[in-house]
């Protein structure tokens, strides 16, 4: 992918120029007397991260802004505020119920550290979600604030195009209106998919727009699929005590490391979530007594088998939402594989003046903070006069799953790929954190690699750590490699003891040399 | 100075060198050596700066001496016609096989001939490196030459490499100039610093003492620096051993090996730390749907005998791993006799007498009394705190060092009774916004302070497991005192080196007469050639955090040149304090930019949780040259709290 967005970084070199020629024409039409009638500058089709990002932006550049965001119920009714995939449901409460699940294992801890809590200790769906949502309402207010504060009009309608420069809103209650703007920004992003050719799959199941809005406990959950939404639903779901089997057809968090995404696996297995590998579900049924029974086959031994669950998530991946914005009319143009959105390296679109960030842009990573920093770059570059271009390279992520995965940069694979077995050199570790001796904790999969060139200085390609509070750990370490730090760079970093992020600057070990790699002593 | 007259000499020099060395040069004839030994090892890296080949393949080819062709990046030490002449005598067909650059980059040739170096030192009982025209370099082998002891002698300008060689020394070493003095393995310096150690008597010690000594290193104090240095000493062949010995604390507390970090420094603060932390999540994680009902009671005995069980552990695993690397144990106290002699008393008194080729004082430093009636029969330390065997109930704690701050913190957490008793400021050294936050966050969350009060007197009130304390303070602008009731009082107003019971003296080891710390120089190397120190002891070093080292730095530049920096911060409230209903406008980040070197990160502060776990990489980043630009170009983690580095500035 990286790859990729280099290639395509080369086009929008070259396209620089036509590019701001065009926006430039379009301005100074619209300030001619044809166009003057249009009612905004920029128009933004969704209120997540990314067009939410790009509203303020345009807004504190004085620009004349508009937000049409609406969110088209689940299949099971499900519907929430302004804020997008990542405040309602996604981020936000995915780490909050991650955070419930990570204090359940504090309190088992906390007899060890003297503190005398008698075990053990229930767990109420209802107290957390509730909780949870109020949180999530309180950010769905606070994003309406900010926009009025900048003078954003903020429209909950349904959005589709009419010409390249308007579209037609409908609200909830089939209100119709309409709205033409200079530069229009497609920030719609993705829902979950559901596998409608499995009998019952749209009936009986949830997805993760609905898990975190459940006012009643999931009880016995089945997760379907092996993206970072599977692994993280069951994981927390497991933490707070239910009964979680994640089913999996074939590996486990495609593109990500694939030694560490086994360690994740381990350690949830390690720790009561059940695996399902090899299966694919065939139907789902309700039974009288109201439990749904699942039918699925093992796809090694071809033979079929059941079970029953109070709950079935589907977790299988996400499909853009461009069906209902009739982009044909704007003459956008999407994949025809994926019905994403297709752009080059400066977030355009087919139509010079249409721009599409986030989830809904095709191979582009699905991460809020991507779509912030893309939607704000494109802003300066529209508004601000700037020629900062996104830097798609180097992207780090965390995975929420119990243990948590951080990583940055390339995996060890796509390394080797990349630049072949001889020239990498993996340094790596398996450490035990300090929290985790007094509590009696099993550390087995609390592990971290380094995967560098081997030629010196060994510039750093990827880092990855599984551990606890890995977001925090990988954070600055993102930094690092930003800056083009090498091995030896790293290594002269001097720790901060006694943390877990210390053990990445304490690499010495290489796969290599076949030694162990356990960390003992300080 | 000395630079400047080394730059005439080597002009004339060459002029002198160039007939008598084509002669030398068409016969080959070995560097200047008076040690006959075959072959000599002089000749390791005259040819071969290369890592290609084994050493025996290197020392069949007898190589020769003058430069080859193609060595450009040997420049400075060629620019004379004269050895472009005695290029041409040589057989030039073989030496460029010999100087062809193997397939490895610079940086393994330089390791390559670090080592060789480092051979030839090791092997030679007087090694100088020299320049055949330094009239210094002349001073210090006729010295040799009059006590009647061969030398091994390697002229720089006359070989290859040799500004190669000078460089990779002078990392070895931290001198640049010629001639570089090694006696049994010790490095004695230049032309001076050899007149001079001849004059104290040490170079006649070091020549006569030359490997009979017990061990290549002795290392006086088992803790995180003393324990590494001996272990990668003994990882490269070497004969070591280590002393340690807990003096006990006027508590009578005692411990293991391993130093202050394990036993009564990080590890068992950050389990205590842990532990407080734990009470906290508690409370969060019945908002997070987790139901009980009772009112949780700490336990003060169960926490630290835990945390004393895993302490244990941590000092067997490293007697273990000092013996699995065959590095000599010996629990006893070092204090130095005379030259390369260390006495060693053990617990019962019995003294036993070591000798070394080289020391490594790692003594590291304990904390500090007040001097007032009663401090040293009532008070404890934090030498003390993690093994109290009953919970220290009411404390006062004294001082407001990091130390202080989080002992008071964790004791707060458990639901003590807690009040910091601060002289002037938090945190000295620290950034001082960041530390009255600190200071702040603790008073909201039931730390008391008493500002500008120093104790002048402790008296027990009653005995018990705790018992009481009365303590009388005064304060430091007026004439006013207190008096305040405690059942324990601990102290944490600094720590003093242990430098001045070793017998130091008795070696010439200078010392800051004033701090007891230890100077050195960029190599570790004290004032006398052989003996080395690390760790806290040290003159000028942080104690522990790199935190600290940006913080001086910091500070100095706010004091010299506030006006280059420009501050981005920020206020954020961490996802898992929104649901808890934790309090916000606490966590703040900051970092401080150099405007002149393209907006550089030059500080990086974050208050928060799990701060220790957001800075490492920050720094890791700060190292690579971390910009503001390159901060605000990094994609965040989200939800997380790193990414307010990345989001909010």
């Amino acid at each position: 992918m990286a790859a990729m967005a280099v290639a395509l970084r080369g086009l929008g070199g070259r396209f620089r120029w036509r590019t701001q020629a065009v926006a430039g024409g379009v301005r100074v039409a619209a300030r001619g007397a044809a166009a003057g009638q249009r009612d905004y500058d920029l128009l933004v089709i969704g209120g997540g991260s990314g067009g939410l990002a790009c509203a303020k932006e345009a807004a504190q550049l004085g620009r004349k802004v508009a937000v049409v965001d609406y969110v088209e119920p689940s299949p099971r009714g499900t519907r929430w505020g302004l804020g997008g995939t990542c405040v309602n449901v996604g981020c936000i409460p995915k780490k909050l119920m991650h955070q419930a699940a990570l204090l359940g294992g504090l309190i088992r801890d906390a007899p060890h550290y003297g503190w005398e809590v008698a075990q053990p200790v229930p767990h109420d769906w209802r107290k957390m979600a509730e909780a949870v949502q109020n949180h999530v309402k309180s950010l769905n207010w606070g994003h309406r604030v900010q926009l009025q504060d900048r003078k954003v009009k903020y429209f909950n309608i349904k959005a589709s195009f009419v010409d390249e420069h308007t579209v037609c809103g409908v609200a909830k209650g089939g209100k119709e209106i309409l709205l033409s703007a200079d530069h229009i920004i497609i920030a719609t992003g993705g829902r979950p998919r559901y596998p409608t050719h499995i009998e019952g799959a749209l009936e009986y199941g949830i997805t993760s727009d609905d898990i975190f809005w459940l006012k009643e406990s999931p009880g016995k959950t089945l997760v379907v699929g092996a993206s970072y939404v599977a692994l993280e639903c069951a994981g927390f779901l497991t933490g707070i005590g239910l009964d979680a089997t994640v089913m999996i057809r074939s590996i486990p968090l495609r593109g990500f490391d694939q030694q560490m995404s086994s360690m994740v696996i381990e350690h949830m297995a390690s720790h009561g979530t059940q695996f399902l590998r090899g299966c694919a579900p065939s139907r789902v049924r309700r039974l009288p007594d109201g439990h749904l029974q699942v039918t699925w086959e093992d796809r090694t031994t071809g033979k079929e088998d059941t079970g029953t669950f109070d709950t079935v998530l589907w977790a299988i991946g996400r499909v853009p939402d461009t069906r209902s914005l009739n982009l044909e009319k704007a003459g956008v143009d999407t994949s025809p594989d994926t019905q994403k959105i297709l752009v080059d390296s400066r977030e355009g679109t087919s139509v010079p003046h249409i721009y599409a960030i986030g989830d809904v842009v095709e191979g582009r990573p699905e991460l809020t903070p991507t779509a912030i920093m893309a939607g704000r770059l494109l802003v300066q570059r529209l508004f601000g006069g700037s020629s900062d271009v996104m830097d798609y390279d180097n992207v780090p992520t965390t995975v929420f799953t119990p243990l948590e995965y951080g990583c940055v940069g390339l995996s060890e694979e796509e390394a080797v790929a990349r630049h072949g077995q001889e020239h990498v050199e993996v340094y790596h570790a398996h450490y035990k954190p300090l929290e985790f001796t007094v509590a009696g904790r099993d550390a087995s999969q609390c592990y971290v690699k380094m995967v560098c060139l081997r030629e010196p200085p060994q510039l750093v390609l990827g880092l990855h750590f599984l551990g606890p509070n890995a977001g925090e750990v990988t954070q600055g370490f993102a930094l690092g490699i930003k800056c083009g730090a090498s091995y030896a760079q790293v290594m002269r970093t001097v720790g901060i003891h006694p943390t877990c992020s210390e053990e990445v600057v304490k690499l010495r070990i290489s796969k290599r040399s076949g030694l162990d790699p356990t960390v003992t002593g300080c | 100075m000395r630079r400047a007259v080394l730059g005439v000499g080597r002009a004339a020099a060459w002029r002198i060198r160039a007939g008598a060395e084509s002669g030398q040069q068409r016969q080959r004839s070995p560097p200047l050596s008076p040690v006959p030994a075959p072959p000599p090892p002089a000749f390791r890296f005259v040819s071969r700066p290369g890592p290609a080949g084994s050493e025996s393949e290197t020392v069949e080819q007898s190589p020769p001496q003058s430069p080859g062709p193609g060595k450009a990046g040997d420049a400075p030490n060629r620019r004379s016609g004269h050895v472009r002449g005695a290029r041409v005598l040589s057989p030039p067909g073989r030496r460029a096989h010999l100087s062809s650059p193997g397939p490895s980059s610079s940086s393994e040739a330089r390791e390559e001939l670090r080592r060789r170096l480092r051979e030839l030192i090791e092997r030679s009982r007087v090694m100088i490196f020299s320049k055949s025209y330094c009239p210094h370099s002349t001073r210090v082998k006729e010295l040799f030459s009059s006590l009647g002891v061969e030398c091994n002698v390697l002229e720089l300008d006359q070989v290859d490499d040799g500004a190669k060689i000078q460089e990779v020394l002078s990392g070895i070493t931290n001198q640049k100039t010629v001639p570089n003095v090694f006696v049994n393995k010790v490095h004695v310096g230049g032309c001076d610093q050899t007149f001079q150690a001849y004059q104290s008597g040490l170079l006649q010690k070091l020549l006569e003492e030359d490997s009979a000594y017990d061990y290549d290193l002795i290392i006086v104090g088992g803790g995180s620096g003393g324990l590494s240095c001996a272990k990668e000493a003994a990882i490269l062949g070497k004969k070591v051993m280590v002393l340690d010995f807990v003096v006990p604390s006027p508590q009578g507390t005692s411990w293991g090996l391993g130093g202050t970090c394990v036993n009564v420094g990080c590890i068992p603060k950050k389990l205590m730390h842990q532990a407080a932390l734990l009470g906290q999540a508690l409370c969060d994680s019945r908002k997070f749907g987790w139901e009980y009902d009772q009112q949780v009671k700490h336990k003060w005995e169960t926490m630290t005998k835990a945390i004393q069980n895993h302490i244990s552990s941590l000092n067997w695993g490293y007697r273990l791993s000092l013996r699995e690397k065959a590095v000599a144990y010996v629990n006893s106290y070092g204090e130095f006799v005379e030259h390369h002699k260390i006495k060693a008393t053990n617990k019962k008194g019995q003294e036993t007498y070591y000798t070394a080729a080289q020391f490594v004082i790692a003594t590291g430093e304990r904390p500090r009394y007040l001097g007032i009636q009663g401090d040293k029969e009532y008070c404890i330390t934090s030498d003390d705190l993690f093994s109290l065997p009953y919970c220290p109930g009411k404390t006062l704690v004294v001082g407001a060092s990091y130390v202080a701050l989080e002992c008071a913190g964790f004791l707060a957490g458990f639901g003590l009774d807690v009040t910091v008793m601060v002289r002037s400021i938090l945190l000295r050294g620290f950034d001082q916004e960041m530390a009255e936050k600190v200071g702040s966050y603790m008073e909201q969350h039931g730390v008391k302070f008493l500002r500008k009060f120093i104790p002048v007197m402790i008296q027990q009130l009653e005995k018990g497991s705790p018992g009481k304390l009365k303590v009388l303070a005064k304060s430091t602008e007026g004439t006013e005192t207190i008096e305040g009731v405690y059942n324990t009082v601990l102290l944490a107003i600094g720590r003093d080196s242990c430098t001045r019971k070793i017998g130091l003296e008795k070696i010439g080891v200078k010392i800051n007469e004033k701090s007891g710390k230890i100077p050195v120089n960029d190599v570790e190397q004290t004032s006398v050639p052989y003996v080395y120190a690390v760790g806290d002891i040290l003159e000028g070093r942080p104690e522990l955090t790199p935190v600290a080292i940006q913080s001086g730095k910091l500070l100095a530049r706010r004091l010299f040149g506030a006006s280059l920096e420009k501050i981005y911060h920020t206020l954020f409230w961490p996802l898992e304090w929104t649901v808890a209903g934790r309090e916000n406008n606490t966590c703040y980040a900051k970092i401080i930019c150099n405007k002149l070197d393209h907006d550089r990160v030059i500080g990086f502060h974050i208050l928060g949780p799990n701060a220790g776990e957001v800075t490492q990489g920050f720094a890791a980043a700060m190292k690579c040259g971390l910009t503001k630009q390159l901060l605000d170009d990094t994609i965040g983690i989200h939800p997380t709290c790193g990414e307010v580095g990345n989001r909010r500035f």
